[in-house]
């Protein structure tokens, strides 16, 4: 059977896609790495699903939970998604759809660190996934780090969990231009004094212009962070560095977008590395949308914004002027939170020699300056050369920490490349056989 | 595998609850949640060593975009901890 639409992704974008466009009588697939639908957001534990009313409507579409995609293609009346389903037993499976509607996310954007790969240092994602998704605390004792307005619910749900949050460290020192922002979208100004009052009622302090520069531990992990005072180039300022215990870092520098489905199709993409969509989330290829985080960090309500446009787009309706309004609004407001955290360069003097850049093949910094003094000047070279990733994650961890430590030592501007693979997600060579025969 | 500050389970026990094997040893796990969550929540933070180095390494990314929380599940091996749920009976094996 061939489906009116396919969608990659049962979170914020990809689930209120789906369940609009079935709202108007498609036929609608949908395919999704977690056990449960709600993406990253509206994670949640089982068999308490949270009061999101996509959920409530997912009786609608076809949910294929467990369904890891590791390729999509062009085919006579649609696309092809190919898909493993289940984590443990990787049986192969092919939906097909007249439309696809790409909604992938983005995950924790990481900076290496001395101690970064030590267990008890988590992203900040991984954190709250942990909590949201499993009713487990990460540890007793924590220290939340990075930058971005995500760190102060994941603080929040740290404290709620019962850990004792020391402080939350933001590198940035946003406050004096944040204001600006506010007549885009009062309601996410308000959202966010609620965490601000939030963190205050749990006596957790929000430092601005600080970072974690090394994480200390023994075998059995964690034990400690050390803390410095960033100048405005993220350079640690002399004599301010500090040691706090702590059995849990979560850490996080923003958000990289997954684009691995996107580049198979070869889809256009937008400077600063999105997929590339117009007002009603249409790719410059026909019948291929995209939705949420992979074409612009946005947030929740954005990402819930675009995938209800594209489910009116999709079904061949007109979204409706209020809808486009106020996505147009959320967009703004989305482009002017980005600008106020933004990485400074700084943070590669936070790193030795010694410290890993690619935690999987365990590929340390000095190797990457080797390799481009022996003349690697892009990513792919310094890979060959020295395997940073090369492993399990393909350079999910470490491409653009890597880009930016070749940069350093080149003295001019290296970009990751685009993630062109043609699988992908890492899945075991035995379910593909199984699939061919 | 080496022990850790105990964490604090969040949710008082529902029903659902069962335990799963790591290593010999047996730890509680409810329906719904991932074999990396169950060892955490027993105090147990990493569970694999490097290849070159041997360092200890446990959950990091925790959304499966990582892999390096990699273990082996009733003799399936390479499987993500944060992604499979666990299953009663379950044998876990580490390296």
């Amino acid at each position: 059977m061939i489906h009116d639409l396919v969608v990659v992704g049962a979170g914020p974008a990809g689930l209120t896609a789906a369940v609009t466009a079935a709202g108007f009588g498609l036929r609608v697939a949908v395919l999704d790495a977690g056990s449960r639908a709600g993406g990253q957001y509206h994670r949640h534990r089982a068999g308490r699903p949270p009061a999101w009313p996509p959920l409530a409507r997912l009786h609608t579409v076809e949910h294929l939970a467990e369904h890891r995609v590791w390729a999509v293609e062009r085919v006579a009346d649609g696309f092809a998604v190919h898909a493993v389903a289940g984590e443990r037993e990787g049986t192969p499976v092919t939906v097909t759809g007249r439309r696809l509607l790409l909604a992938t996310g983005a995950y924790d954007r990481q900076l290496p660190f001395p101690g970064w790969d030590l267990p008890g240092v988590l992203t900040a994602g991984g954190a709250q996934a942990l909590i949201k998704g499993n009713g487990v605390a990460p540890g007793r004792r924590a220290v939340v780090a990075g930058t971005g307005p995500f760190l102060l619910p994941v603080a929040v749900a740290l404290a709620d969990a019962g850990v004792e949050v020391s402080a939350v460290l933001e590198a940035s020192r946003p406050t004096p231009r944040a204001a600006a922002l506010a007549p885009h979208s009062p309601a996410r100004v308000v959202e966010a004094a609620g965490y601000a009052v939030a963190l205050a009622r749990r006596r957790i302090p929000y430092r601005t212009g600080r970072a974690v520069i090394a994480a200390h531990g023994d075998h059995t992990g964690l034990t400690s962070v050390t803390v410095a005072r960033l100048d405005a180039d993220w350079r640690p300022r002399p004599g301010t560095a500090d040691e706090l215990d702590c059995d849990t870092l979560a850490v996080g520098y923003g958000f990289t977008p997954q684009l691995e489905l996107a580049e198979q199709l070869g889809c256009a993409t937008t400077p600063d590395g999105f997929v590339a969509v117009d007002a009603r989330q249409a790719t410059d290829i026909p019948g291929l949308s995209a939705a949420g985080e992979s074409t612009g960090i946005g947030g929740v309500h954005l990402a819930a914004a675009e995938g209800e446009s594209a489910g009116y787009a999709i079904a061949g309706r007109t979204p409706p002027r209020a809808l486009l309004r106020r996505r147009a609004a959320l967009t703004r407001f989305a482009a002017g939170l980005r600008a106020l955290y933004p990485v400074r360069p700084g943070w590669l003097s936070w790193s030795d020699p010694d410290t890993l850049v690619c935690r999987c093949e365990e590929v340390p910094r000095g190797r990457i300056e080797d390799a481009a003094r022996l003349g690697a000047d892009d990513v792919r070279s310094v890979k060959l050369l020295t395997r940073a990733g090369m492993g399990w994650c393909q350079g999910r961890m470490c491409a653009e920490a890597t880009a930016c430590v070749l940069s350093d030592v080149l003295d001019r501007p290296i970009a990751a490349p685009p993630p062109t693979r043609p699988i992908g997600v890492p899945i075991r060579l035995g379910d593909l056989a199984q699939g061919a025969s | 595998m080496t022990g850790a500050p105990e964490p604090t389970p969040v949710h008082p026990p529902g029903t659902d609850h069962f335990r799963i094997g790591v290593d010999g040893r047996h730890i509680p796990a409810e329906a719904g949640q991932t074999v990396g969550a169950a060892m955490l929540a027993a105090g147990i933070r990493s569970w694999r060593t490097t290849r070159f180095a041997a360092k200890p390494r446990g959950l990091f990314c925790g959304i499966g975009v990582c892999f390096d929380c990699l273990v082996t599940v009733n003799g399936t091996p390479s499987l993500r901890a944060c992604l499979v749920d666990a299953r009663p009976d379950d044998e876990v094996s580490t390296t």
